[in-house]
């Protein structure tokens, strides 16, 4: 019999075993009545706007009109030199950059992981955010860059607009599930990366972008 | 070679020396002291947590029910999505299967995403023994494998080194693996993180295979869950050409919604934050993007012979989140090394002795290594009833002795069972009990006192009996109102 | 109003060993109108069988408790743990035992069986009991009454409605004594460094008295405060319950 079949027998198996268990339905009573999850669209924007900067992201909001201004401004106000852009990102942002003197580089140019060292930040859009955990998804389709672009930067600007925030975790997992059956990979991001492995301290900054932008824009 | 857990003594032994340590009691209460404040303050944030609790248990004793049917819907849309799928019915298998995946690439290291099921199966070692480095790149697993040290914590595998051991086995070990620590490294954790990025991030960007494990395998999709904090997990998913996940076949989920409550569940419960940092999801080969060479190894090691006990069977719920850790008041005291696994704490507790069979005296000693507060029950958000797995499991260590040369306690239990099962011979022993509270002229402690009761009285003062019990008093009461 | 009929489980713990506190609950019910009654038969729970792995001993335990206590109305228990031994682990037993009529018996017989807390505030509905007990006091909340039987604040509401009485917190009140039962002996050095952190917790808080609703954790506290000398005393919230002016604990 190989390992398959072997394993699987087991589990038959295993589920034939008689008798049964009697649980618990007990609990805590709950310590807290929680916080309100927001309703309106304003709440929801303001709730996903303090739980981005409660992980020690930089959050702006801006309006539609002037996106292209905010991703060139923002770029700049970090010092940024070298910028990497998806496939499928908006032309006018890449303009933008070009003006205000960044050197911009496309994703098709770099071949090499290690490329992506020389460049000082990557840009990208998002596919959902989550208000109530101040999330970001990326399901990499264009403007958002395959996995290794937002990684190996140090600064990963994300442009969210207003209608791809979601109150909950479970409805940005409904919202998800097309990409996933599409066979998309998921990034979810909430702040800058970090670590608390040393006495539970945390610190922002490890492997990941240190710095995470975000700019939310409405209208 | 790396150290193993292979020949740890009974729990009692590893608990004396961790009892020793005050140094180690003192980063252990620390951590756990923090991790539980942050897990309260935002657990306290969910108005339905409970129903979240009792949502997690009912999704995975839907897969486990069924978990033939889900494991083979699992393998059909990873196939179909590009991936191989693998199956070892144990450790040695297992490692056979990833060191042949490795040696097929002609590489001659790997880069690791923390993995419970790796260690328990110690690939690490198997792949040394095959003249494959395996680099560990969460910074806690680095600190323990840098310091040729064994993991005391589900989450954070060195809560048992302070900044400054880190300091000093970053100062001492990196230059011989890599690039060495920044000359005038300080022990701020947040140069002890900087240490790490710069030493590691070479090993990413040439690494060409991963080995992972996986949070979550959804069965309706065929998709991966890695929960993460540090991007490393990110570098290993996603820059080598080749990834190999070694996931327990209980780690299922039966579908895509399902995530919906697990990714409230375990960020709460693990790390105390709303969300961990990054959560990567892949469903096999992605075109242009990620590793093209994707294999998921689906291990047993024990988990069905868990799954054959009716009552034992919902450990297998356990989704490694350590929050019963953190509340132990055990594993506070003595720390993960005693539990002799890599599994600590109230769920080591119960799954080390399912997992690995009773037969060994840590095996045996560890279901009693617990005073059955049931703070671990209360905090796991998959509602494990963790103190009642440990009373069954007494009670199989116990009934496993039977028939065979009755030990002391054995011979103790059934006398004091005896006894109490009639009033008349409970009142016989109360009348030696009092005899000895008569003697004693109404003293109301005693200092030290011969075994077996010295274990007690070593420091503490043992009661001294009382010269009459309730219910000669209610006797003669009674009588007296007769 | 017609007096209420209570059968009294001391545990026999407590009858052997801190015969005060059933006394106590005595003097407490009739104070409070109720009749009580003693069923001679009584013994033991089984709960120290249960937790140390011997359910075959245990079982006639519960046998011979479903036959003492099965035909009143209520059975009032000072005691969390032997409480929460009868309500949360006799049923398993009896399953166990492969004996439905058994688990019949256990299923009529563990909603009537209160912990001493849990009766007066639900069963009688009062807080405050008529006591007096002029000390600084604190109250460890045992973790059988804390998480087992989850009689909550009821204890607490008892003793904030005693006259004369300072109740001060006491810090990590949650957390587990270290008693355990058989893990006091079995795994003694935790046991102690667990204790040892409650009592200096204890003597924090300055009380004079140490009050919980569980005489075992109370002599494993109480035992490494006497060796320390620390001039604290402990007793079972029932005898805080029955002190009045007229007859002061």
């Amino acid at each position: 019999m190989n390992a398959r079949e072997a394993i699987l027998e087991r589990v038959r198996t295993a589920l034939q075993a008689p008798g049964s268990h009697a649980a618990r339905t007990d609990g805590p009573q709950p310590t807290s009545a929680g916080l309100p999850v927001p309703t309106s669209r304003e709440e929801i924007l303001d709730l996903f706007a303090d739980r981005v900067a409660d992980y020690r992201s930089v959050v702006e909001r801006t309006g539609s009109g002037s996106q292209a201004a905010a991703v060139a401004r923002a770029l700049s106000g970090h010092g940024v030199h070298r910028v990497v852009v998806p496939r499928g990102l908006d032309d006018d942002w890449v303009q933008a950059l070009t003006r205000v003197g960044i050197e911009v580089t496309a994703e098709g140019d770099i071949s090499e992981h290690a490329l992506l060292e020389s460049v000082d930040a990557v840009v990208t859009t998002a596919t959902v955010g989550i208000a109530t955990t101040g999330t970001i998804v990326l399901d990499h389709a264009g403007g958002q860059g395959a996995r290794r672009l937002t990684l190996v930067p140090d600064l990963h600007l994300i442009v969210v607009r207003a209608d791809q925030v979601v109150a909950t975790v479970p409805e940005a997992v409904t919202r998800l599930r097309e990409a996933v059956l599409a066979g998309r990979p998921l990034t979810w991001i909430s702040g800058p990366s970090a670590t608390s492995d040393i006495e539970l301290d945390r610190v922002e900054g490890v492997h990941g972008p240190r710095t995470l932008h975000v700019l939310l824009v409405e209208g | 070679m790396s150290r193993t857990f292979v020949g740890m003594p009974k729990f009692q032994v590893g608990a004396r020396h961790a009892l020793a340590d005050t140094q180690l009691r003192r980063n252990l209460a620390h951590a756990t002291r923090t991790i539980r404040a942050k897990r309260g303050a935002v657990v306290g944030e969910v108005a339905d947590w409970e129903e979240l609790r009792v949502k997690g248990a009912e999704a995975k004793d839907r897969v486990l029910s069924n978990l033939d049917t889900y494991l083979v819907e699992l393998e059909a849309r990873l196939v179909e999505a590009g991936a191989t799928v693998h199956w070892a019915r144990d450790a040695a298998e297992a490692n056979g299967i990833v060191v042949d995946l490795v040696k097929a690439t002609g590489a001659d290291e790997v880069v690791k995403v923390k993995s419970m099921a790796t260690v328990e199966i110690e690939l690490n070692q198997a792949l040394e023994a095959a003249g494959i480095a395996a680099w560990e790149t969460d910074l806690a697993e680095l600190i323990v494998q840098l310091g040729d040290d064994l993991p005391s914590h589900i989450l954070v595998p060195a809560i048992h080194r302070n900044r400054a051991e880190v300091r000093e086995i970053f100062l001492r070990e990196m230059g011989k693996v890599g690039r060495p620590a920044p000359e005038g490294l300080t022990d701020e954790p947040p140069r002890l993180a900087e240490a790490a990025r710069l030493h590691l991030r070479e090993k990413f960007l040439r690494a060409k295979v991963a080995v992972s494990g996986a949070n979550f395998a959804i069965a309706e999709t065929g998709t991966l869950v890695v929960v993460e904090s540090e991007g490393n997990g990110r570098m290993c998913l996603t820059l080598p050409d080749t990834l190999i996940s070694v996931v327990g076949i209980e780690k299922l989920l039966p579908t895509w919604d399902d995530l919906g409550v697990f990714l409230q569940l375990l960020p709460r419960s693990s790390t105390g934050e709303r969300m961990n940092p990054y959560t990567s999801m892949w469903t096999g080969r992605t075109e242009e993007d990620g590793p093209q060479d994707v294999h998921v190894v689906l291990v047993d090691n024990g988990r069905t012979n868990v799954l054959a006990d009716v009552v034992g069977r919902q450990a297998l719920r356990c989704i490694r989140c350590s929050a019963c850790l953190n509340v132990c008041p055990v594993y506070e005291r003595v720390g993960g090394k005693a539990y002799g696994s890599v599994y600590p704490g109230p769920i080591g507790a119960v799954l080390g002795p399912q997992l690995r069979g009773r037969q060994g005296k840590l095996e045996q000693s560890l279901p009693y290594a617990s005073t059955l507060c049931g703070a671990c029950f209360d905090v796991c958000p998959v509602r494990i009833e963790l103190p009642d797995l440990l009373v069954h499991l007494r009670t199989r260590v116990v009934d496993d002795h039977r028939g065979g040369l009755p030990s002391a306690e054995a011979l103790t239990m059934r006398a004091g069972a005896f006894t109490l099962s009639r009033a008349d011979r409970l009142e016989k022993a109360q009348n030696a009990a009092t005899g000895v509270g008569h003697l004693l002229r109404g003293r109301a402690s005693l200092g030290r006192v011969p075994w077996p009761l010295s274990a007690w009285s070593e420091a503490r003062d043992v009661p001294a009996p009382p010269r009459h019990t309730f219910r000669q008093w209610w006797a003669k009461r009674e009588g007296g109102r007769g | 109003m017609s007096a209420v009929r209570v059968a009294l489980f001391a545990t026999c713990f407590n009858d052997t060993m801190w015969p005060s506190t059933p006394k106590a609950v005595v003097t407490l019910l009739e104070r409070l109108g109720c009749t009580v009654e003693f069923p001679r038969a009584q013994t033991c729970c089984g709960q120290m069988f249960t937790n140390t792995g011997y359910a075959a001993e245990a079982v006639p335990l519960v046998r011979s408790f479903v036959d003492v206590f099965g035909s009143y109305d209520a059975v009032v228990v000072p005691s969390g743990s032997c409480t929460g031994s009868v309500r949360e682990q006799h049923a398993g037993l009896a399953r166990r035992a492969g004996d439905p009529g058994l688990e019949a018996a256990v299923e009529a017989v563990t909603p009537k069986v209160h912990e001493l807390s849990e009766f007066l505030v639900d069963v009688l509905g009062v807080t405050d009991v008529g006591a007096y007990f002029p000390h600084r006091v604190t109250y460890h909340p045992t973790c059988h009454s804390l998480r087992m039987i989850r009689v909550g604040d009821r204890p607490l509401r008892l003793l904030r409605a005693v006259r004369g009485i300072d109740l001060v917190d006491l810090p990590a009140a949650e957390e587990c004594c270290g008693f355990g039962g058989t893990f006091a002996m079995k795994n003694a050095d935790v046991s102690i460094a667990m204790g040892s952190d409650k009592a200096r917790h204890v003597r924090e808080t300055g009380a004079e008295v140490l009050i919980a609703g569980d005489n075992s954790c109370l002599a494993h506290i109480g035992g490494l405060l006497e060796r320390q000398r620390a001039g604290v005393r402990t007793m079972h919230l029932a005898e805080v319950l029955a002190a009045t002016e007229e007859d002061p604990s």
